[in-house]
């Protein structure tokens, strides 16, 4: 706990650089200082994990009334570890990236109390510290999306929705924790320990409560209509952040509540969580596949991938409610492992989607092309976090879900059809999921960094900075680490898994040169596997080598036509327009066609123009009715006042009445 | 999972025996079909070994490689025919003790070749032509429609088995022989074989002799490939096929398969491995020359079909249990 507070103590001195010193000088110093500060967290963190002991700190000067209580055990130790790995690299990237508004002693500030706040929720052990670290967090994030607001017009909207729903699903934790606290403290450990004295329906209000804010933060469909949006229009390092880590807080949240907090509660509450996991992981999949703009591509297959986490938590919230505590805690492991891996690769990709628009000057893939031989470096480290995602073997993205598919398949051992329903919907969420990941990623890469360049910016593209490259490589490394040695951290990560009840002799992974599932059969050795490939491509390219034909460079083919010119090629949209088509139900995609017809004759036609756009079909059928309404209201309100001092005298005398009415 | 002490000799002359079957058997069975629906159309056909002598004539080619074409165009061929090596290499072919037998689990299997797939859907667009953009698009659209079919039905049969390691599965059924005929395997039987079709590119889903150009699916995709890349490709694809034929056969009618460690069993297993894929080959290309090629938008429906079938497979299990 000295480390975490000696870290914490580096962010200050960091955001004193910030304010204080000049511009040249500001950003290197301020991300120094919050660098250091994330490494000692780290290390706190990472003692914390090996050790499985917990400290805790409180102190009563820092927030008056209650004071803060602040508690690392393993749970929130993996939640600080990711989080402060993710944020060194952020703020590597942040040295490079850095230009105008972002160098600004504002932005830098944010930056660094954002980062802090990130750490500060999964610490904070009472309800009162929660809620500052939560509100500190949504308020520095919505406030460094609109730092770029001059040049990208649609910051602002995207902040005023963000705004609106981190305020509403605070709200809603908020209720929920006082709803937690009415038998005793605030503190985390007097909930537990009066937990059992609430009756179960309160108990389950204060759960969904909870829920509903805290999936709404993880980007759970039907409350995800922000994350779309400020996403892509944070700059990119916060992007980084928010999509990596703060989501992540999400899942946090409703484990630390659920299985934590309110000891497991019942059955229902995983279903719900469940249900919400299974259509966010559908719904982000599909919108990845048809995004053009790349980073809002990476914020759909964000809601994705937090989707199949919100799949594992719950079906392992259901396994332990049903008496299964050993399956529950397998699938906890794999659910967790994929929160790390999606830390890590989401990370550099996001940061990768803010590489290319630093080096092209647009984030639309329509826009892009031909950056592999422009921006090689970049490429290559955008390639890694995709192939991650794409959960390619031997990278994080495989491990993590093979785990976590092990542990729902060995779910199946329960009676109960409930939970069978559940793990079936579950398993076959991931199956329908894996293959639509891999068409958005391989459209990422094949048409924004393969193929010709489709316009100018792009042709005339620039390796960025060393430090932004740095920033992504940092971010490389557990993806291929998680991926060929998950066998390094899945002790860590399985101590962290251990929340609720501590005392089941639960399923394990053992770890040797792969992953074994004790009890079950089941087993995966990536390094071998990686080997094994390896030798078999060596081998494959020294055969071919042998042959001793080297190939010549030719026009590619252009069947008898024009030279192939970059328009020729499939674009982004052409791309995906054979999914858009088959999930047009779901998708509901607008496509205007006009054609104007030749003057001479009506079989001819002069132009032809066709446009189609896959808007978020919950936020026009659920949002959009409501805000309309709001908006109608608002304006109708607008009337009462004209600005007259009479007829607000009037209004005054009349609300006295009212009062005196009620009164007497 | 491989027993403690299995010796590692045998496992690795089994799995280059395995690598060396599927190498020279996949590109056999292709023949096999091309000739099997030549003389069910009434004509003579190409000698079997023809895809053979096709191989080694593009081996002795030279390579061209597209202006605009990146690394990728280079890679792909290896990545594609790496991985599939690899799953040939640890799949319970000829035996249920390959070597690393147990990291061959059914997902890894699954997803090693999806790692091929996604290396040439991305080589497709290397080029930048309108050609392979339009094979890339399609091929993996299919790709990422016959994905959950494939995982719903290795899951149902999982699910059966207790585990999803694949030689675990092949050798319970052998000493469980009832398995191969209860509903949830004939379920997961009919929504494999749609994949496998699907997977392979065999008609109705796509048709291995087109080159036509609003037909082609694969061949659109590895249009720009030309010589010994394209030697590497072809073989990948039909290595592909291969070890998809022969592992459908394995998981449903895993006899002839060899589960102790003794050498003298795997000619046996060969022989027997060579009869069932032949087999397979014959029927799938019964198949072919009496159906026509769907119109691309009809194949999500059959694949949607290959998706239910894999459901009920699954549901099947738990409720029989």
């Amino acid at each position: 706990m000295v480390l975490f507070l000696a870290g914490l103590g580096f962010f200050v001195l960091g955001l004193v650089a910030a304010t204080v010193l000049s511009i040249e000088r500001r950003v290197v110093v301020a991300s120094l200082g919050g660098s250091l500060g994330c490494l000692l967290i780290f290390i706190s963190a990472s003692q914390v994990l090996l050790s499985g002991r917990t400290t805790s700190f409180h102190s009563s000067l820092v927030l008056p009334l209650s004071g803060i209580d602040l508690t690392l055990d393993p749970l929130a130790a993996l939640f600080v570890a990711m989080t402060s790995f993710v944020g060194v690299a952020t703020l590597v990237y942040y040295v490079g990236y850095a230009r105008g508004e972002l160098r600004t002693r504002t932005a830098l500030s944010l930056m660094l109390l954002f980062l802090t706040a990130l750490l500060c929720v999964p610490v904070a052990s009472s309800a009162v510290t929660l809620m500052f670290s939560w509100e500190l967090m949504a308020l520095s994030s919505m406030l460094l999306i609109v730092v770029e607001q001059r040049r990208h017009a649609d910051a602002r909207v995207a902040a005023q929705w963000y705004g609106a729903m981190t305020q509403l699903g605070a709200a809603s934790i908020l209720l929920g924790l006082l709803l937690l606290s009415l038998k005793g403290g605030q503190t985390f450990g007097d909930i537990r320990s009066h937990v059992s004295l609430m009756s179960p329906t309160l108990r389950s209000f204060a759960f969904v409560l909870t829920l509903i804010g805290f999936a709404s933060k993880a980007g759970a469909v039907p409350f995800h209509v922000w994350l779309p949006k400020a996403h892509p229009e944070a700059p990119s390092p916060v992007s980084a952040l928010m999509s990596s880590a703060m989501v992540a807080m999400g899942v946090y949240g409703i484990v630390r509540v659920g299985s934590d907090l309110l000891g497991g509660g019942t059955l229902w509450w995983w279903i719900v969580v469940v249900a919400l996991g299974v259509v966010s992981a559908l719904f982000g999949a599909l919108h990845a596949v048809t995004s053009v703009d790349l980073k809002r591509l990476l914020a759909y297959s964000t809601i994705d991938i937090l989707g199949l986490v919100l799949i594992g938590v719950g079906c392992s919230g259901a396994l332990s409610a049903t008496g299964h505590p050993g399956d529950a805690r397998l699938t906890l492991i794999g659910a967790l492992l994929l929160v790390v891996a999606h830390a890590a690769f989401k990370g550099c990709l996001f940061l990768g989607a803010g590489s290319v628009e630093r080096a092209t000057g647009s984030r639309s893939l329509e826009q892009l092309g031909g950056l592999i031989r422009r921006i090689p470096i970049t490429t290559a480290l955008f390639g890694v976090g995709a192939v991650s995602i794409v959960a390619v073997p031997a990278f994080s993205g495989f491990t993590s879900e093979w785990l976590l598919l092990q542990g729902l398949l060995h779910g199946f051992v329960d009676q109960s059809s409930p939970t069978l329903i559940v793990l079936l919907v579950g398993v076959i969420a991931l199956a329908l999921t894996g293959g639509l990941t891999a068409v958005a990623f391989v459209k990422a890469i094949g048409v924004g960094f393969l193929g010709q360049a489709r316009s100018t910016g792009a042709a005339s593209a620039h390796e960025v900075p060393r430090m932004m490259q740095l920033g992504m490589g940092i971010l490389c490394v557990p993806c291929v680490v998680l991926g060929v040695a998950p066998g390094l951290v899945i002790p860590l990560v399985s101590r962290a898994a251990q929340v609720g009840s501590t005392s089941v002799k639960a399923r394990s992974v053992e770890t040797g040169v792969g992953l074994t599932l004790s009890h079950v059969r089941g087993a995966i050795e990536p390094m071998l596997l990686l080997a094994g490939f390896m030798v078999f491509v060596a081998l494959i390219s020294g055969a071919k080598s042998l042959l001793r034909r080297p190939a010549r460079t030719v026009e590619a083919w252009r069947g008898g036509g024009d030279r192939p010119s970059a328009r020729m090629q499939y674009t982004a949209t052409s791309y995906a327009e054979p999914l858009q088509r088959v999930f047009a139900d779901v998708l509901r995609p607008e496509i205007d066609v006009e054609v104007t017809h030749a003057v001479e004759s009506h079989y001819y036609e002069q132009s032809l123009s066709y446009e189609s756009r896959v808007d978020d079909a919950v936020e026009r059928l659920a949002y959009q009715p409501v805000i309309r309404t709001l908006t109608r209201v608002g304006l109708a309100a607008r009337r009462l006042q004209n600005g007259s001092v009479h007829r607000y005298l009037a209004f005054g005398f009349i609300a006295l009445l009212i009062v005196l009415v009620v009164l007497a | 999972m491989t027993p403690a002490g299995s010796p590692l000799g045998y496992a690795i002359i089994a799995s280059l025996l395995q690598v060396v079957l599927v190498a020279l058997g996949g590109p056999l069975l292709m023949g096999l079909m091309a000739k099997v629906r030549a003389r069910a159309e009434g004509r003579v056909g190409a000698p079997i070994r023809q895809p053979l002598r096709d191989l080694r004539k593009l081996m002795g080619k030279e390579g061209l490689r597209a202006h605009h074409s990146s690394v990728v165009l280079a890679v792909a061929p290896l990545v594609v025919l790496g991985s599939t090596t690899l799953a040939v290499a640890i799949s319970p072919l000829v035996t249920t003790h390959p070597l690393l037998s147990a990291s061959a689990d059914l997902f890894v299997i699954v997803y090693l070749l999806l790692t091929g797939s996604v290396a040439m859907a991305l080589a497709g667009l290397d080029t930048g032509t309108a050609f392979g953009g339009m094979g890339s698009s399609r091929a993996i659209t299919i790709g990422a429609l016959a994905e959950p079919a494939l995982l719903v039905a290795v899951i149902a049969l999982s699910i059966q088995a207790r585990t999803s390691n694949l030689p675990a599965i092949v050798a319970d059924t052998i000493t469980h022989p009832v398995w191969s005929s209860t509903p949830t395997r004939l379920l997961a039987l009919v929504a494999l074989v749609i994949v496998v079709i699907a997977e392979t590119g065999r008609l109705p889903v796509d048709n291995p002799n087109t080159h036509l150009e609003l037909t082609m699916i694969h061949e659109a995709m590895t249009l720009e490939y030309a010589g010994s890349d394209l030697g590497l490709v072809t073989l990948g694809a039909a290595m592909r096929l291969g070890l998809l034929f022969a592992l459908l056969m394995n998981l449903f009618v895993p006899w002839g398969v060899a589960t102790g460690h003794t050498m003298l069993a795997l000619p046996a297993a060969v022989m027997f491995l060579t009869l069932k894929a032949s087999l397979l080959a014959v029927v799938v290309s019964l198949i072919e020359v009496h159906s026509a090629k769907l119109r691309l938008f009809r194949i999500p429906e059959l694949l949607a079909g290959g998706f239910v079938l894999a459901v009920l497979a699954v549901i099947t299990q738990l409720v029989a249990r």
